[in-house]
């Protein structure tokens, strides 16, 4: 394990060029998928803290003259019915779009955990109920839900936020739930129970630790399908309104030019796509190393 | 096909004390239906009640088309036509009853019955859900036979199509394939409208996620059955590979996907709200979309209760289908 997984504490006083090597190795047992999909991560992360390194023109800007031109050298992902630089609007979408996914799967995972730590630490009858609950939530469909949200509080960020978290929350609820219960099994729980140690120290010390580590990947996972969800809400009208440059209002301001310039919708699209690629390479990787069936080709 | 037969004749020759544990577990099963059922309408209730504002005012602008400052009469004409005024409890108790007897409310917007909206609309969808299941099982298992417990071109084609399809939003494959197909090379029509043509494009987007989740199902179980007795038997007896993958292996790869299908309709239902938006396709996309924007709560409602049904009913139906592809389950 330590020498196909090394990691930087176990080398204490080491010079640095050993150090080093011993991040060289690390990266080595990396995928290269998932080296690329951090690098993509990176570049996404820049766009939405500092969007003006990346921007070749101003996202607000109308030019008339220059409207609905074709991805080129100038305008790499074309312009709008403004005359507006597609690709600077993306960019300066970024943000928005990254704080929608990160608030919608908060929102989901509170709800998750506490469906699914009432279902699996509660009784047998708690567990009954809330299990029904969420079975219950389950037979909406997660964009049905979503649209029901909206058409209640009207379209808007928050909206969006809340509506695609409680869409996709029956989902985490079910997965805490199992997870609570295959560790409340677990041979180390009735160990420690044997011992003799309080329920409350049990479910703190050994519970709640080990059953919570695999959702750290789950959460990775579910920006980038929260995202997707928003933004799908967005292009039907019903999440962020244009002129917003969000990533999904993007792609609602462009649906009516799709016949004529078809960069309008597929550029943004692609960013939406790629980040969600990117999220799940990674995700799945976080995952694999969580769950310790580590791969490791060539280190 | 000897399995399904097998089976019904089993039902057939069933003593009676095993048809009775047969019907108590369709009862059961029934009951436990109606009650998510109930259950769900209970929860859209509640969730509608929350609504801020004064809805009266809300659909007398929208129907007026302008803010407007209604006076007393107008509101209370509009709060006695659908029951605002009365207590939470009393407009339950309607709301339910309503629905004991198919009524769904009357829309805010388009003065008429939610029921007739949707039943106008809802047969576009079902047949874009019920083709593009066909089309996902036909893709899924197509891969499967050919990728499963191989290393080839399919196989790496396969893996890399489920992580894809699971990341894609199908807006964007849609809107790729109309760009391409209908706008570039003019095969499609744009405007999908009612046609058989107008069915190809959007039934391969919305069947394409699915098929990528059934296909990865099937495949693992496809690879673990490859190792099993049965298979060797076959394979000493002089069977064929793909013989063998196709006769043999496949009906049984083919039962976790059943179970899936259930959530699958579900899915490909709600799926089509945006595949319809995507190809401008007659169907409840488009009114749901329109009752979403202009807030007809009864037609929202009614929509999502129609779809909870969708999912309830096809899971009894996967269940009843699994029973009788899989005769061991029918004494559990």
């Amino acid at each position: 394990m330590s020498t196909a997984n090394p990691s930087f504490d176990e080398a204490p006083g080491r010079s640095r060029g050993h150090r080093l090597s011993v991040a060289r190795a690390y990266l080595r047992s990396v995928p290269i998928g998932v080296q690329l999909a951090t690098v993509v991560l990176i570049v996404f992360l820049i766009a939405a803290i500092a969007p003006g390194l990346l921007q070749t023109h101003d996202a607000y800007r109308t030019d008339l003259l220059s409207g609905l031109k074709a991805p080129s050298g100038s305008h790499l992902f074309g312009t709008d019915q403004s005359g507006r630089d597609v690709f600077s609007r993306v960019v300066a979408g970024t943000r928005q779009s990254l704080q929608i996914g990160l608030g919608a799967t908060g929102v989901a995972l509170v709800i998750g955990l506490l469906l699914g730590v009432a279902a699996g630490l509660g009784g047998r009858w708690t567990d009954g109920t809330v299990s029904r609950f969420i079975d219950v939530l389950f037979s909406f469909p997660t964009l049905f839900l979503a649209l029901l949200l909206v058409s209640i509080f009207g379209a808007g960020i928050t909206t969006t936020i809340v509506a695609v978290g409680v869409g996709t929350s029956p989902g985490y609820a079910r997965m805490v739930r199992g997870q609570f219960i295959t560790v409340r099994r677990a041979g180390y729980v009735e160990a420690a129970r044997a011992v003799g140690h309080t329920r409350s120290r049990i479910v703190r010390q050994h519970i709640f630790p080990n059953a919570i580590r695999p959702l750290v990947a789950i959460f990775t996972l579910g920006v980038g399908q929260s995202i997707a969800f928003a933004s799908g809400l967005a292009y039907l009208g019903l999440g962020v309104a244009p002129p917003s440059p969000e990533w999904g209002a993007l792609l609602d301001a462009g649906r009516q030019y799709v016949t004529e310039a078809w960069w309008l919708e597929l550029m943004p699209g692609a960013a939406i796509v790629l980040f969600a690629l990117s999220v799940t390479v990674v995700g799945r990787h976080v995952q694999e190393r969580l769950e310790g069936n580590v791969k490791v080709e060539d280190a | 096909m000897s399995t399904t037969v097998d089976a019904l004749a089993a039902v057939g020759t069933a003593t009676p004390d095993r048809r009775r544990r047969l019907v108590g577990r369709a009862g059961r099963r029934l009951l436990g239906a109606v009650g998510v059922l109930w259950a769900a309408a209970t929860v859209t209730f509640l969730l509608q009640a929350l609504m801020p504002g004064d809805r009266a005012r809300l659909i007398i602008n929208q129907t007026a088309g302008t803010m407007t400052s209604p006076t007393a009469e107008q509101r209370a004409a509009v709060n006695a036509t659908y029951h605002l005024d009365d207590s939470l409890f009393s407009q339950y108790l309607h709301y339910i009853g309503g629905l004991a007897h198919g009524d769904l409310g009357t829309s805010y917007f388009q003065h008429q019955e939610v029921t007739k909206i949707i039943g106008d609309q809802i047969g576009a969808t079902i047949v874009l859900t019920l083709v593009s299941l066909v089309l996902a099982w036909a893709i899924a298992l197509t891969v499967t036979v050919l990728a499963a417990g191989r290393d080839n071109v399919f196989s790496r084609l396969a893996s890399g199509f489920q992580i894809v399809s699971a990341a894609v939003p199908q807006y964007w494959v849609g809107t790729i394939l109309l760009v391409v197909f209908s706008i570039q090379l003019g095969i499609f029509p744009v405007e999908s409208g009612s046609g058989i043509s107008g069915l190809v494009l959007p039934a391969i987007t919305l069947a394409l996620p699915v098929a990528g989740f059934l296909g990865q199902v099937s495949q693992d179980e496809f690879t673990r059955l490859l190792d099993q007795p049965f298979v060797t038997s076959s394979r000493t007896r002089g069977a064929s590979d793909l013989g063998v993958r196709i006769r043999h292996v496949l009906r049984h790869a083919a039962l976790p996907g059943v179970t899936l299908s259930g959530w699958a309709l579900g899915f490909l239902f709600s799926g089509a709200v945006i595949v319809e938006t995507v190809f401008a396709r007659p169907g409840i996309g488009g009114v749901l979309v329109g009752a979403a924007t202009s807030r007809d709560i009864p037609l929202v409602t009614g929509i999502v209760i129609v779809s909870a049904a969708v999912y309830v009913v096809a899971n009894l139906l996967v269940d009843v289908a699994y029973t009788i592809i899989d005769p061991r389950l029918k004494d559990a």
